[in-house]
């Protein structure tokens, strides 16, 4: 099964590790996940406002060249993955966006109107090969841990767009830990932000957010708990000292599980 | 700081796409948002303000720089008035304006951290900066 | 020759104010056909009819047009007034000059000129009329009323009372509905099974009414005074004829792990069961998803022990089939599955519960005896928080919706209730109410409400709770506070959710079967909000409780005696006056295809084989269709399916059809 791949620039610089693990667990479940030739960053954020035109235009740019490769777009950072979804459903549904940003790729000989399925590493997992699958290449079960998945904002909301799972009661990651063998622990706190970019400005805000997370998770069991995005785990990581609680990629656990974790 | 132009209800409703007439004040917004002990104006507040034509008092309130985009409050409003957008909408009414960027890239290298993704970097110029 | 009178009504100026009104009666003389014309304020009015009367008896009139507002007002008025002077009442035609006219236009020359054509259509029409005589039917003396909670008991009890038989079909295996699962009512605070027992008794007692219990509706033929229901009798392994209702094989039976319905699944009942120490009718009833001897073959405890011999593990479901002169839907409500809202965390703690599931837990038949106890760990809460509006007023303008978005009228005042007696039995309990608006509009509601305030200190903050997070065996709840403008945090030991109502999940198919029509919500749909509240459209089907809208108890009582004063009026009736404007076939015509057979929702279409006398002088065995005219709805699917043109509708011809369009296209 051959998909295009979105890494988007956290993955080439400080998210290298969410990055290779993914390539790798991916090569071992016979996924051939091949690099856009050429991609530009998605904006980091999806802009609410209505009449923002020109940030759209990166992600239509890997959309359209994932539809003229005839694969499905695969991304693995939350936060490329909610802005490149968004994009392709606007592409899809709002005609004030189409007619716009069509103008503007014009010029570029490009004409995109949402045909390209976009699917998040996660999902690929989930509905391409299946966890079934998955629980039988485990090679390293990681019997006995006690994981909690930490979804953040970005993978589920806004629900009706992302359709990756019901928005309060997820359980895409749980069944992906439960198939790598270790123990899902559900908490409540789990879909609750981790305070993003404020990090920038002001720390205190991440930080209360991160002790809010991590302690409901150390509550509720979890000795570790696994993400997608980049930035909640530097929000997390940064404060998960003294917590008990660590703070993983899940495509690292993954890579783990699949035997193909480097030096293990 | 008082902003040199003014921005309408109008504008502000066009730009966000919200109508807050459908809100019916039950405060699910401002029990969801993570950010709320940061704000001086709620979400909740954000909605009334702006259904009210107040748009002047929120341009001028650190508020607008404290919405953590979660979407909490967008995915939780039971009449689907969502008002992050109304935040997203006065901030970019203040920062569109010349000379108006909350954030410059030149105060940038003092806020790094080694560890920070450049998602943070990222979104930070999107949010505050024209 | 037809001589046709035109009456053209002003409707004070709700017609007259957009139509010249006396233009109209003028055209009206120029149409071929009309002897007479004339205008009037109320053509409803006593002067008004007399003034149709009179110039039917003067210019000896064999056709009547009226030009008003919709026939769904007055038609019967005016047929009434022709007949009252000898005229057929089908000779009479309305104009709908109102609805579809004046109040949709504003300029009165447009409107004006689709008057005179709304006039000439209805002038063509009655033209072709003829004469039509309605039929008479039977009806059946017995009222099927479907479910058996407070609104079907009472509606069957006052049908009863007045001398008809009445069946009640209850799904479950015993009647008393949701009313029997509650503790106290309000705003009085009585015991609800105290006042609820004695009506199941009643009932259970009373020489009229059959029980069909653990019983569904399967099939409805028919039409109003002559149903045909086919009613399914679920195989309950226990022959309720022997059972007594002792017990014995409920105690002796291995199988514990059934949840149990009545208390909200917050605890287990054995696979053979009586629902409650109340039930009627009083008999066990096997669980063959939980029962062994049924699963696998061995066990047989409850055989051995019953000595009425009552239980037989060979039973199958029967159909049987009953007549019925009126039916009255009953069929309840239920608590939306508040699972998707987790913001809640309802599907991560057991000490977060619905309403209906901390009923139970105040219960003194309730899996704890009538103390509240927490789920978890069973310890009494100190903390609790109330969440009102549970997927109730939500937003229904988007596919995404998790909820309803009606007001489910009855949970601001169960809260209050649930407060004060929660802090009757313990006063140090801290509780709070997080509302949208209290709505108390009832006799003594806000009084009660009140109290929950100023004498039992409950904490009512307007604002919503935006989250619940279970950590370290409390709920952390974080809540918004609108009037300080403050978000809360709040450790407390149980939340209750006050979860949106919504029907019955069976009361879609029934309606389909009825051919009732329903709303977006699934509620019944009422023939009028104001005038019809207790009649669906579909005749001789009523509606009785919060399968219409949600509603408290006295409200429901109040609408099942409306149902039932309904339907005794109809049983009350020998006879019913049926429709003329029924369908009837072509025989030469016919060509024997069936499919008008096939589209008649009614069943009123039969095929024969008859001999014909050919124009050769042979005789050939023709396939043709017969419509009963006692059956047919007059609703005109079968003259539009039929390829031949020999099916048409008395009082809706093709002909007649077919002029009034041609006399719009002139």
């Amino acid at each position: 099964m051959k998909y295009s791949y979105f890494p988007g620039c956290t993955l080439k610089n400080k998210a290298q590790e969410l990055d290779r693990y993914g390539r790798d667990a991916a090569a071992a479940l016979g996924i051939e996940l091949e690099e856009l030739p050429q991609w530009q960053c998605c904006g980091g954020v999806y802009p609410l406002s209505h009449d923002e035109i020109a940030i759209k235009l990166s992600s239509v740019r890997a959309l359209a060249a994932a539809r003229d490769d005839g694969t499905a777009l695969v991304t693995l950072c939350s936060a490329c993955h909610n802005v490149i979804k968004q994009v392709n459903h606007d592409m899809q549904t709002d005609d004030y966006v189409i007619t716009r940003v069509n103008n503007y790729l014009a010029e570029d000989g490009i004409a995109y109107n949402g045909e390209t399925r976009v699917l998040h590493y996660l999902e690929l997992l989930r509905d391409e090969i299946g966890f079934d699958e998955i629980k039988q290449k485990v090679a390293m079960p990681l019997k006995g841990q006690k994981i909690g998945a930490y979804y953040g904002c970005l993978l589920l909301r806004p629900s009706g767009v992302m359709a990756m799972d019901d928005p309060e009661h997820p359980t895409i990651m749980e069944d992906l830990i439960a198939a790598l063998g270790a123990q899902p622990v559900v908490y409540a706190q789990r879909n609750e932000c981790c305070g993003g970019y404020l990090t920038l400005e002001d720390e205190s805000i991440p930080k209360k957010r991160a002790a809010a997370i991590l302690e409901n998770a150390r509550a509720q069991g979890a000795e570790t708990i696994i993400t997608a995005c980049p930035l909640c785990y530097y929000n997390l990581k940064k404060h998960a000292d003294g917590t008990g609680v660590e703070v993983k990629y899940f495509t690292e656990l993954l890579a783990r599980a699949l035997g193909v974790k480097e030096g293990e | 700081m008082a902003s040199t132009y003014t921005v309408t209800k109008e504008q502000i409703l066009s730009i966000s796409g919200v109508d807050p007439q459908k809100c019916m004040r039950c405060g699910k917004c401002s029990a969801t948002c993570p950010s709320y002990d940061e704000m001086e104006y709620h979400p909740h507040q954000f909605v009334a303000m702006v259904e009210k034509g107040e748009i002047e008092k929120l341009m001028g309130s650190p508020s607008i720089y404290k919405c953590m985009s979660c979407m909490a409050c967008i995915q939780r409003c039971p009449r689907q008035v969502e008002p992050a957008k109304l935040v997203e909408a006065i901030r970019l009414g203040v920062i569109r304006q010349q000379e108006r960027n909350h954030l410059k890239p030149d105060d940038i290298p003092a806020l790094l951290d080694p560890e920070l993704p450049q998602q943070a970097i990222v979104s930070a110029m999107r949010k505050y900066t024209k | 020759m037809q001589k046709i009178g035109v009456f053209v009504c002003w409707c004070g100026s709700n017609i007259a104010a957009t139509v010249d009104v006396k233009a109209v009666a003028e055209a009206a003389r120029k149409v071929p056909g009309v002897v007479f014309s004339a205008d009037y304020q109320y053509m409803c009015s006593e002067a008004g009819q007399g003034l149709i009367k009179d110039a039917i008896k003067e210019h000896g009139l064999t056709g009547v047009v009226v030009c008003s507002c919709s026939p769904r007002m007055h038609e019967a008025t005016f047929r009434k007034a022709v007949q009252a002077v000898g005229l057929n009442p089908y000779m009479l035609e309305v104009a709908n000059i109102r609805e579809q006219c004046s109040w949709v236009h504003k300029d009165m020359a447009t409107a004006t000129e689709k008057a005179i054509a709304l006039m000439q259509a209805a002038v063509a029409k009655v033209t072709l009329n003829t004469p039509l005589t309605a039929g008479t039917t039977p009806v059946t003396k017995r009222a099927l009323v479907i479910g058996g909670g407070i609104a079907g008991m009472q509606t069957a009890l006052d049908i009863a009372d007045a001398g008809y038989e009445v069946d009640i079909v209850e799904a479950k295996p015993t009647i008393g509905g949701k009313m029997a699962q509650l503790d106290k009512t309000f705003p009085t605070l009585d015991c609800s099974s105290c006042i609820v027992t004695p009506k199941m008794v009643e009932v259970g007692q009373h020489e009229k009414i059959h029980i069909y219990s653990y019983s569904e509706v399967t099939q409805i033929k028919g039409f109003v005074g002559n149903f045909n229901v086919t009613i399914k009798r679920k195989a309950r392994y226990v022959d309720e004829a022997k059972c007594t209702g002792c017990g014995a094989c409920t105690e002796k039976c291995p199988s514990r792990k059934a949840p149990n319905e009545f208390n909200m699944g917050l605890n287990n009942r054995t696979a053979v069961y009586i629902p409650f120490a109340q039930a009627v009718p009083k008999v066990a009833t096997i669980d063959p998803e939980y029962c062994i001897k049924l699963t696998k073959g061995k066990c047989g405890a409850c055989a051995k022990i019953c000595e009425a011999g009552a239980i037989n593990y060979e039973a199958k479901d029967e159909y049987i089939e009953v007549e019925y002169g009126a039916i009255v839907a009953a069929t309840g409500f239920e608590m939306i599955d508040v699972s998707p809202y987790d913001e809640y965390a309802y599907t991560q703690s057991p000490d977060v519960v619905t309403s209906l599931e901390y009923e139970r837990l105040m219960n003194a038949a309730g899996p704890t005896g009538g103390h509240l106890l927490r789920p978890s760990d069973g310890k009494e809460p100190k903390t609790i928080v109330f969440i009102q509006c549970v997927g109730s007023r939500e937003s229904c303008s988007s596919g995404e919706m998790r909820g309803k978005p009606y007001c489910s009228k009855v949970c601001c005042m169960y809260t209050a209730k649930h407060a004060m007696l929660t802090k009757d039995h313990y006063p140090d309990t801290d509780i709070y109410v997080f509302y949208i608006d209290v709505r108390t509009p009832g006799k003594n509601f806000d009084e009660f409400y009140r109290r929950a305030v100023e004498q039992y200190g409950v904490h009512y903050i307007k604002g919503a709770v935006g989250k619940v997070t279970p950590e370290g065996g409390k709920l952390k709840v974080q809540a918004s506070d609108l009037i300080l403008n403050e978000q809360l945090h709040i450790d407390a030991d149980m939340v209750v959710l006050a979860g949106a109502i919504e029907p019955n999940k069976s009361a879609r198919p029934l309606a389909t079967m009825l051919t009732a029509s329903m709303d977006t919500n699934d509620f019944f749909t009422e023939a009028h909000p104001k005038l019809r509240p207790v009649e669906s459209p579909t005749a001789g089907v009523f509606l009785s409780g919060m399968c219409q809208g949600p509603k408290d108890i006295p409200e429901t009582v109040a609408q099942a005696g409306a149902a039932a004063s309904k339907v005794i009026g109809l049983l009350a009736k020998d006879h019913l006056v049926g429709n003329p404007c029924v369908a009837h076939s072509d025989e030469w015509m016919c060509n024997g295809c069936s499919q008008c057979e096939t589209v008649c929702p009614y069943g009123a279409i039969t095929y024969e084989e008859k001999e014909f006398r050919m124009p050769d002088r042979t005789t050939k065995v023709r396939r043709v269709a017969q419509v009963n005219p006692a059956v047919c709805q007059g609703c005109g699917a079968c003259t539009v399916t039929c390829p031949s043109g020999a099916m048409d509708l008395n009082g809706f011809s093709n002909a007649e059809i077919m002029a009034e369009v041609d006399a719009l296209c002139r």
